[in-house]
C-alpha cells in the first residue's frame, strides 16, 4: 500500500499498459518531453522513449484520427486531448469514425483505443476548459465511457479501459489531480461497467460521479452526523457500460434515488438513470427520484461564481434532507 | 518543380516508352473497364431502382483508382471516400460484392450496414470509405504510424476529393505525416468541383493540394488524372519513397467525373462542352489507344472487355437474386463482443 495522489496514479496506470504490453503506445500535446499540462503524464517519455511516448502539433483532429488508424491496425493507443472542451474540435472522431467503423463494417473494423482527457470544473478556467462531457460521450452507441473519482480506480479502470477492445473515453476530472488515496502495490486491473458502494447505508442512495464522489461521500457524513439520515453512495465510475444492477439493488434496499451530476442538466446522465429507476424500480421508490446538477448554463469564471453552481456538499445533504424530511 | 508538362513520359510511337510492360498494361487496362463497367452498372440499377440510398460514381476517374491499385502491394492499406466503388473494386474485392452492398443485399460487402459510403473489406486491405470530408487523412497516418513503430513495411494510400482540400483534418494531417515522416501517400482526385461548385471559386490557389504542398515541406506535384501510366508511374515513386522511411507525398491527379456528384446530381452547373472536352481523354479511351500503339489487337481488347462485362453481369444476377439482410444482424457489432449491450 502506499499513498498516491491522482495525478501520479496516472502516470502509474500508463507506465504498468505500457510495460505490459509493447503495442500500447501514447500520443498527445505537451504530454512527452513536458510530462503534460497537468503533469499527469511526468516521466513516461524518459521511461518508454520517444517512439512510444509522442508529442503532437495542437491538431486534435490528427490526434484522434491517428490513434485510430494505429488501434485498427493493430496498435493500442492512449491518446490526451488536453481538455474535454476540446473534443468539440474532434468530434468527428468521437461520434461518427471510433464507435461506428465496426458496425458500419459489419465487424470486420476494430478500434481498441482509449481517449484521456481533463474533464470537469473547479480550476476557475470559465466555460471553455471547465465542462465535464461525460453526456456528450454517453448517447453515442459503440463508445464506451469511464470517469475514476480516486487514484486506485484511476489504475484500475485506466488498465481495463487500455485492454478493453472497444474505444473508450476515459474521463479524468483536473479538480481530483492533486489528491490522495491508498493505492496497493502490484499491478491493478478493475473491470469496466462496475459501479462500486462506497458508503453502505439505509434511507436513500446517491449516486455519484467523479468530482461529485467525495462531495457525496462528505455531505452522507454530514447528513448522518447531524440529521442520523444513513445514506448510501455509489459511485457510478463507468457510464457505459451502466451497472444499472448495482444501482438498482441499492434502491431496493434504500427506495430512495439521488443523482449528483456536474455534467449541465438537460440530458445529463442522471437523466438516463432516473428513467431506468422509473421503468425497473418504480415500486421500490417511496418518494421522487432527485437530480441534483449544475443548473443548464455556461459555466463562469469567478470562483465564487463557479462555486455557487456546481453541486456542492451543502446543497447535496440539503436537497436530500428536503426529500426525507420535508 | 514538377507539373503535369514536365513529368510527362514520351508519348507511345516510335520509340516507345515501355516501363511498364506489357503485363501491367493489359492488367491496368482490364482494371479500368471493370471499374467503368461495374460503375455503369450501378447507375443502370439506380436507374430501376435496384440501387438504394446515395451513390456517388467515379465514373471518368478510373485511372486513378486502376493506377494506384496496381502499383499497391499485397498488405498496402487503401483509404477511401463515399466516392469510394473504385478504390475498392480496383483492391480486387469482387463486383458482386460491392454491387450486393449498393443493393442493400445480404451478400453485400457489409450485409447492408455500411451500405455505398462506407465500403470496406480489409483482407483486401480496403480499410474503408469514409463520408465525413477528410477525416480518413488523419487515419492514414495512424496506420502509417503503426507500419513505422513495428518497422512493417507496409504503406497507406488515401484518396480524396479536390474539396477536402479546404477542410482543418486536410491541414492538420499533412503537418502530422510530414512531421512524423510517416508511409503515408495523399491522392487528390481533383476533378475540378467540390460537390457542385467548381473549386476554383473557393479556393485561395489555382492547385487545391499542390499548391499547398509547399506549406508542408512536400513536393509540389500534379499529374494527369486521365492516364493510368502516369498515376502508376508516380504512385510508385511515392511508395519507393515512403518504404525508404522517406515520408509522404502529396499527389494531385488533374481529372473529370462524367456523372453528377451523387444520385441526385444532374450536374447541370457545368459549362456547355466541358464534359465532351473531357471526354476526348476518357482515360478507357486514351488507353484503348494505347494498347493498339503497343500492338495489342482489337480481338484481346475485346476479349478483355467482354470478360469483364460478362464478371459485372453475373455479379448483377448474384445480386438481384441474393435475399435482404435477416433483422437478426440489426444491433450485431455495436462492440466487439458481437453485441450491442450497453448496460446489465
Amino acid at each position: 500500500m502506499a499513498e498516491l495522489t491522482y495525478r501520479d496514479a496516472v502516470i502509474r496506470g500508463i507506465a504498468q499498459e505500457m510495460s505490459r504490453d509493447p503495442d500500447v503506445v501514447f500520443l498527445g500535446e505537451d504530454v512527452a518531453k513536458a510530462g503534460g499540462v497537468f503533469k499527469a503524464t511526468v516521466g513516461l517519455y524518459e521511461q518508454f522513449g520517444p517512439l512510444r511516448v509522442r508529442d503532437t502539433p495542437i491538431s486534435e483532429q490528427a490526434i484522434l484520427g491517428a490513434a485510430m488508424g494505429a488501434a485498427m491496425t493493430g496498435l493500442k493507443p492512449i491518446a490526451e486531448i488536453m481538455f474535454s472542451d476540446f473534443f468539440a474540435v474532434c468530434f468527428d472522431y468521437i461520434a461518427n469514425e471510433f464507435p461506428k467503423s465496426r458496425y458500419m463494417s459489419n465487424g470486420q473494423t476494430k478500434c481498441p483505443l482509449v481517449v484521456r482527457t481533463g474533464n470537469g470544473a473547479g480550476s476557475r478556467f470559465g466555460a471553455q476548459h471547465s465542462q465535464s462531457v461525460e453526456n456528450w460521450c454517453m448517447m453515442i452507441p459503440g463508445l464506451k465511457v469511464v470517469a475514476p473519482s480516486n487514484p486506485r480506480d484511476v489504475i484500475g479502470l485506466l488498465a481495463a479501459s487500455v485492454r478493453d477492445p472497444d474505444p473508450v473515453i476515459f474521463l479524468e476530472h483536473k479538480s481530483l489531480y492533486p489528491t490522495k488515496g491508498e493505492v496497493p502495490d502490484g499491478e491493478i486491473v478493475d473491470s469496466l461497467g462496475t459501479a462500486k458502494v462506497l458508503r453502505s447505508g439505509t434511507d436513500a442512495t446517491i449516486c455519484a460521479l467523479a468530482l461529485m464522489v467525495p462531495r457525496a461521500l462528505e455531505a452522507a457524513e454530514k447528513l448522518k452526523a447531524e440529521q442520523g439520515i444513513d445514506c448510501e453512495v455509489v459511485d457510478v465510475r463507468s457510464l457505459v457500460p451502466l451497472d444499472t444492477q448495482t444501482i438498482l439493488g441499492s434502491v431496493a434496499k434504500t427506495h430512495r434515488l439521488f443523482t449528483v451530476e456536474e455534467n449541465p442538466r438537460l440530458c445529463g446522465w442522471g437523466a438516463e438513470i432516473v428513467s431506468i429507476a422509473a421503468d425497473e424500480a418504480f415500486y421500490d421508490l417511496d418518494g421522487p427520484p432527485v437530480r441534483i446538477t449544475t443548473p443548464h448554463i455556461p459555466l463562469p469564471a469567478a470562483d465564487i461564481l463557479e462555486d455557487a453552481v456546481l453541486p456542492t456538499v451543502d446543497r447535496i445533504a440539503e436537497r436530500v434532507s428536503r426529500s426525507l424530511r420535508g | 518543380m514538377a507539373t503535369a508538362k514536365d513529368r510527362a513520359q514520351p508519348k507511345p510511337g516510335s520509340g516507345l516508352n515501355d516501363d511498364i510492360g506489357e503485363q501491367k498494361r493489359l492488367a491496368l487496362y482490364r482494371s479500368q473497364v471493370r471499374l467503368r463497367e461495374a460503375e455503369q452498372r450501378a447507375y443502370d440499377l439506380f436507374l430501376q431502382n435496384l440501387v438504394k440510398g446515395t451513390s456517388h460514381l467515379s465514373l471518368g476517374q478510373e485511372a486513378i483508382a486502376a493506377g494506384f491499385a496496381e502499383a499497391m502491394q499485397k498488405g498496402d492499406l487503401s483509404f477511401c471516400t463515399y466516392r469510394g466503388h473504385a478504390h475498392t473494386l480496383a483492391r480486387g474485392v469482387p463486383v458482386e460484392k460491392v454491387l450486393g452492398e449498393l443493393m442493400q443485399r445480404d451478400n453485400g460487402l457489409m450485409r447492408g450496414k455500411g451500405g455505398s459510403m462506407h465500403l470496406t473489406s480489409e483482407e483486401h486491405g480496403v480499410m474503408g470509405s469514409y463520408a465525413i470530408i477528410g477525416a480518413h487523412l488523419p487515419i492514414a497516418c495512424g496506420a502509417a504510424w503503426r507500419a513505422q513503430y513495428k518497422g512493417d513495411k507496409d504503406v497507406s494510400v488515401c484518396f480524396f476529393g479536390d474539396g477536402t482540400t479546404n477542410i482543418g483534418a486536410f491541414h492538420e494531417a499533412l503537418n502530422f505525416a510530414a512531421v512524423w515522416k510517416l508511409p503515408v501517400i495523399f491522392v487528390c482526385e481533383n476533378n475540378l468541383y467540390m460537390e457542385y461548385t467548381p473549386i476554383a471559386d473557393v479556393t485561395a490557389v489555382p492547385h487545391p493540394a499542390a499548391d499547398r504542398a509547399a506549406s508542408y515541406g512536400l513536393e509540389r506535384i500534379i499529374i494527369d488524372g486521365n492516364d493510368a501510366d502516369e498515376c502508376y508511374r508516380n504512385a510508385q515513386k511515392a511508395f519507393a519513397k515512403a518504404r525508404a522511411g522517406e515520408g509522404p507525398s502529396l499527389i494531385e491527379c488533374m481529372t473529370y467525373r462524367h456523372s453528377g456528384h451523387s444520385r441526385a446530381d444532374p450536374a447541370k452547373y457545368r459549362p456547355e462542352g466541358e464534359l465532351e472536352k473531357w471526354k476526348l481523354r476518357d482515360p478507357i479511351k486514351i488507353y484503348r489507344e494505347r494498347l493498339k500503339q503497343f500492338g495489342v489487337s482489337d480481338s484481346d481488347i475485346e476479349a478483355i472487355d467482354a470478360s469483364v462485362r460478362k464478371e459485372v453481369d453475373d455479379a448483377t444476377e448474384i445480386c438481384k437474386a441474393a435475399p435482404n439482410p435477416p433483422l437478426d444482424i440489426l444491433a450485431a457489432d455495436v462492440y466487439a463482443d458481437g453485441g450491442w449491450a450497453w448496460r446489465n
